[in-house]
């Protein structure tokens, strides 16, 4: 049982999201950073696609019920377990009692917390993550409070502390165009891949809404809706972009001038308000060798804590 | 028939979309039903989103790339059928109009009817559900009388309640849950849209006709 004393302005329950539901209008949800989670989980013995904590605004404080272990990745919250810094990337043991305190962060945006065992909300349609929009997954569809309890699976017996080189974080992230990119005038593609985009206060987890120069279309026809995905980047009737993320809706009307590559999606998502980010051309060759690349990062990972 | 000009493309690393032109017919619409059921027990589908008049088909990227399975989709557009799929006809009990529909006069005053009137041809139409999609169980509803088409509000609302029927343009649907939202409203009803412990988790699917019952407030709002 890991027991929320308090649980900041923004911090849910999240594994790497629901699928096979979304012709019903249901979302996808899940970590806006899945790599964290992965390797979060994977630091205490879990599969990758375990629960853990997605943690966006703090102050989080959080009592272990049990023994175990816990792992941080993604931001780094100058996290401290009774008193004692704990570095996103390692392995922690925590003794029963003990209480994980996690401020604000410090660099990007998204803490993920795995403990050893995952937590054990209930599985509502094939995920435990939470969709705050829907009201559903996780703990009741919201963001944690005090006095909140959440369940946590079988411990794992692990030896010793242990830590992994975490993924540089970078503002270029590659895109492939989107079914609707030529529609958009020469200029408006020139700066949408030459310039750099500012993420705005109004970004969140349904999609970055990002401020720069206005993009215009050549052609100005009406789209009928159809179905968008994490990574989709719509262009509204500002000109302004939009990246979605993991709690955008199932459909949108908007023209899609690109989508951005799996492999770099957390990037986005660690880009903190007012850092810009750019975006650079990519074709499918290229997108499918990074994620074969992030596989392998997690196949190294896994063989530099347990061996082959 | 549409076949010939319907567009095939990749959307991103792990989807694909078959775009049918306008105009919005139901018979297109039938096809991708039939294609969206023929597709998510396919291998390497992992889901599918049926739009108007479109379809993106999610694959899983390991098993199948987009490129490779373009061919495999426009074959298969191709072969799709019209025919209707076993849909339900579901009745939904409403309240038209008082605080349920505070724009029910708005609708009726642009529509020069009278609000009565609104509710019997609101009440009188077949609604066939298109796809779903803006929320869980919200239903992309078509069939609404053109007469009582109405430009969405200036002023968004920020909060909608729950099971409010709303018309936004010549569109009409029901909010499943508490959301901001545009459309005027003209009644609400208490089914539930949308319940994740359910099988299915939506009262309405894809291809389901449905009636509006009008219903007084004492038994329906309690």
């Amino acid at each position: 049982m890991l027991e929320v004393i308090q649980g900041g302005a923004l911090c849910t329950v999240q594994d790497l999201g629901r699928q096979g539901s979304r012709h019903l209008g249901i979302g996808h949800a899940g970590a806006l950073d899945p790599l964290a989670l992965a390797i979060a989980n994977r630091l205490v013995g879990n599969p990758v696609g375990y629960a853990g904590l997605e943690i966006t605004l703090g102050p989080v404080e959080l009592c272990f019920a049990r023994a175990g272990w816990l792992a941080l990745a993604g931001a780094d919250f100058g996290a401290t377990l009774d008193g004692v810094a704990v570095w996103p990337g390692w392995r922690t043991p925590v003794r029963a009692g003990q209480h994980l305190h996690l401020g604000s962060a410090r660099i990007g945006t998204h803490a993920y917390l795995a403990v050893d065992g995952g937590i054990e909300t209930d599985m509502v349609l094939g995920s435990r993550s939470t969709d705050l929009h829907a009201h559903f997954g996780g703990l009741e569809g919201r963001s944690l409070q005090s006095g909140d309890r959440l369940p946590l699976g079988h411990p794992h017996p692990l030896l010793h502390r242990q830590g992994v080189k975490l993924p540089d974080w970078s503002p270029l992230v590659r895109a492939l165009p989107g079914p609707e990119h030529a529609e958009f005038t020469d200029a408006a593609r020139q700066r949408f891949w030459g310039e750099a985009w500012q993420v705005t206060p109004q970004s969140d987890r349904m999609g970055y809404r990002l401020h720069g120069e206005p993009l215009h279309r050549d052609a100005e026809r009406e789209l009928p809706s159809h179905g968008v995905l994490p990574g989709v980047v719509q262009v509204p009737p500002s000109g302004l972009p939009i990246v979605l993320l993991a709690d955008a809706p199932t459909t949108g009307g908007y023209p899609r001038i690109a989508v951005v590559i799996e492999a770099d999606l957390w990037k986005v998502a660690q880009t903190r308000i007012g850092a810009r980010l750019a975006f650079q051309l990519c074709d499918a060759a290229e997108a499918t060798a990074a994620r074969v690349e992030q596989t392998g990062y997690l196949r190294y990972l896994d063989w530099s804590l347990y061996g082959g | 028939m549409t076949t010939a000009s319907a567009r095939f493309y990749a959307l991103g690393e792990r989807a694909v979309v078959i775009e049918s032109p306008p105009p919005v017919e139901e018979t297109c619409q039938q096809k991708i039903w039939w294609l969206a059921r023929r597709l998510s027990s396919h291998w390497a589908v992992r889901g599918v989103i049926p739009g108007m008049n479109n379809l993106t088909v999610l694959l899983d990227p390991a098993l199948l790339l987009p490129t490779n399975f373009l061919p495999e989709l426009e074959a298969l557009w191709q072969q799709a059928t019209e025919e209707p799929p076993h849909s339900h006809e579901v009745r939904i009990p409403v309240v038209y109009g008082g605080d349920a529909g505070p724009d029910l006069p708005d609708v009726a005053h642009h529509a020069k009817l009278s609000p009565d009137e609104v509710i019997a041809r609101h009440a009188g139409a077949d609604y066939l559900v298109y796809f779903l999609g803006f929320q869980p169980g919200f239903a992309y509803l078509g069939g609404l009388p053109e007469e009582l088409a109405t430009p969405r509000l200036a002023e968004p609302r920020l909060s909608v309640p729950a099971g409010s029927v709303g018309i936004g343009g010549c569109q009409t649907g029901i909010y499943p849950a508490v959301t901001p939202g545009g459309w005027n409203l003209i009644g609400r009803s208490t089914v539930r849209l949308f319940d994740p412990s359910a099988s299915p988790p939506t009262l309405l699917q894809p291809g389901d006709r449905v009636r509006f019952v009008p219903v007084e407030a004492t038994t329906c709002l309690k």
